[in-house]
């Protein structure tokens, strides 16, 4: 479905993308996983045809975005980061004008529109304007909008982003239904929960480039242990290192954090046995299993992007 | 060349549905109704208050030989303000809005859709606004017989012509806008074409460079226009005043749609 070798993309001296390679399959559902300005959005760009690459391959839909950008962007449905619905337009109008542009004939415009808010769950609010609607109501929009083309790849660009709970449930549960479709998915998001609910594959991006690929699962068992031990320590912050000295061998890797130390293990009862052997006490210990959000510290580091 | 294959890649489909959107968006408010009525009233206070009003102290006046009534004069030129002002409010204001704030183009670009296509469905939405002005203009005109039937469908394709020159160039420079302070400006300029275009006195009467310097600016070129059809005075020169208004038209597309897609697909 996506295909890119050496996709770059600068903006003036800055590159926001630099040689990233990259292949998406029919009925993959593809994440791009990274911190802040690492360049999954100016990726999604290029995807969905409204950025031209500065330099390497890419095809999409086995077409080239910039001879074909019209006729694969007529095959894909995009849901920007920031909700760019109509304000002047009711919530049915926003699907049905947005129809209009693929073509579609006003009846089955109409048509696509009920059956699309009924997916998302808004039908009672068909005929209100869009202001009103919670976050996570537009959000839906948004994505209902995205598929009133039904189309075979749709680009999700942080799409749970500043929603509750309750509205990131509902919206990872609709899209898992796309999926099952057979709708190929590409999104980008930066927590690693939506990652490993959504994605059967992903990447993960840092500075522009791609500094690890595969499933969630695989990434975790390359890039982590399978248990983290999660210590506290009593004596306050500044004596973690010392602690981590002194937890040096107990597992794979030993990072200490201003208010814990995470030991990266095998097994954590085993790991928390060695710690008490060796004469730790800690204030607490937390045996978790190993999640993405570890694999993303540790390849993106702990530094704050913004 | 490069034209014709631009022209060639314009979708009326898709054309239609930047239109429809607008069209929507007119149904589904109150308020831009009110936008609307106001962009109307505006020439008609004007044609009342000085083309009648001072009119009756002005007495009569001679064009090209030709001697006519103060408010007859300025009459057309009131109708030539109005087709500006319609629409310009549209791609100015509303482009502007739109483009900026409410980024309806980017979500538009992310369909099949292109830059272009989306100029020229607003331009077209444009005309339509600004025709409603006009044809309602006209129909005043012809009842306070300022002029004859005749003369008011002649003029209305003028007019759709003075809307089409000025919606382009407005559009293309509300793509060149930082933001509303920049409307300032726009209002500023606007209003001194108003006052200086042949509107109220004719050019003949200004001093030569001045004259001149009219003559360069557009609004001058829609008055004339629009007054030769409305008084049934034709000339050849006329021609000069519709190709002057058709590069604004066009020029204007270009330009704006050459913006559209540098500022929203970089």
């Amino acid at each position: 479905m996506i295909f890119a070798r050496g996709l770059v993309k600068r903006f003036g001296d800055f590159t926001a993308v630099d040689g990233i390679d990259l292949e998406v399959a029919p009925g993959e559902a593809f994440g791009f996983l990274g911190p802040n300005g690492a360049g999954k959005s100016s990726t999604m760009r290029m995807i969905g045809c409204v950025s031209v690459p500065t330099a390497g391959e890419l095809r999409i839909l086995g077409m080239d975005p910039v001879r074909d950008g019209t006729r694969i962007r007529a095959r894909l449905g995009v849901c920007p980061q920031l909700d760019n619905l109509d304000p002047d337009l009711t919530v049915r109008e926003n699907l049905t004008t947005y129809a209009r542009y693929f073509g579609l004939s006003r009846a089955e415009s109409r048509r696509r529109a009920d059956e699309l808010l009924e997916f998302v769950q808004l039908s009672d609010r068909a005929g209100g304007k869009v202001e009103p609607l919670s976050g996570g109501m537009k959000r839906r929009l948004t994505i209902a909008r995205a598929m009133v083309n039904e189309p075979d790849v749709v680009l999700l660009d942080e799409p749970t982003t500043g929603l509750d709970p309750q509205a990131r449930h509902l919206l990872w549960e609709r899209l898992f239904r796309l999926k099952q479709r057979g709708t190929t998915l590409v999104l980008t998001t930066h927590y690693m929960d939506e990652a490993e609910q959504l994605c059967d594959r992903l990447v993960v991006m840092d500075g522009g480039r791609i500094v690890a690929e595969g499933s969630p699962r695989a990434l975790i068992e390359t890039y982590s242990t399978p248990e983290v031990l999660e210590l506290r320590f009593p004596d306050g912050l500044d004596a973690n290192p010392q602690y981590a000295a002194r937890l040096e061998g107990v597992g794979k890797r030993v990072d200490p954090l201003p208010d814990r130390v995470l030991v990266y293990v095998e097994d954590g009862d085993v790991a928390l046995a060695e710690v008490h052997r060796r004469g730790l006490t800690p204030s607490s210990a937390l045996v978790r299993r190993s999640t993405l959000e570890d694999v993303f510290l540790h390849l993106t580091g702990r530094t704050l992007v913004d | 060349m490069m034209t014709t294959l631009v022209v060639s890649r314009v979708s009326p489909n898709r054309v239609g549905a930047v239109v429809n959107r607008n069209v929507g968006a007119l149904r589904s408010g109150p308020a831009y109704w009110i936008v609307l009525v106001s962009g109307f009233f505006e020439p008609l206070l004007y044609l009342l208050s000085i083309g009648v009003g001072v009119g009756a102290l002005v007495g009569n006046l001679t064009v090209g030989g030709r001697t006519m009534e103060y408010a007859s004069f300025v009459a057309p030129a009131m109708l030539a303000v109005s087709a500006m002002s319609g629409a310009l409010s549209e791609t100015t204001f509303n482009f502007f809005f739109k483009l900026k704030y409410m980024k309806t183009f980017e979500a538009v670009l992310a369909t099949p859709v292109r830059p272009i296509e989306i100029a020229v469905g607003e331009l077209i939405w444009a005309i339509v606004r600004g025709s409603v002005y006009t044809a309602i203009f006209l129909v005043v005109m012809v009842a306070l017989g300022l002029t004859s039937p005749v003369g008011a469908l002649a003029a209305f394709p003028a007019t759709v012509l003075v809307g089409l020159g000025f919606g382009g160039v407005g559009m293309a420079i509300s793509t060149l806008m930082r933001g509303w302070q920049d409307f300032d400006l726009l209002s500023t300029g606007q209003f001194a074409l108003f006052l200086f275009s042949g509107t109220f006195s004719p050019v003949q009467n200004y001093p030569a460079g001045l004259e001149i310097l009219i003559q360069v600016t557009p609004l001058y070129h829609a008055v004339e226009l629009v007054r030769g059809l409305c008084i049934g005075v034709i000339e050849p020169s006329m021609l000069v005043h519709v190709a002057y208004l058709a590069a604004m038209a066009v020029g204007g597309l270009w330009f704006a749609a050459r913006r559209l897609e540098k500022t929203l697909c970089e």
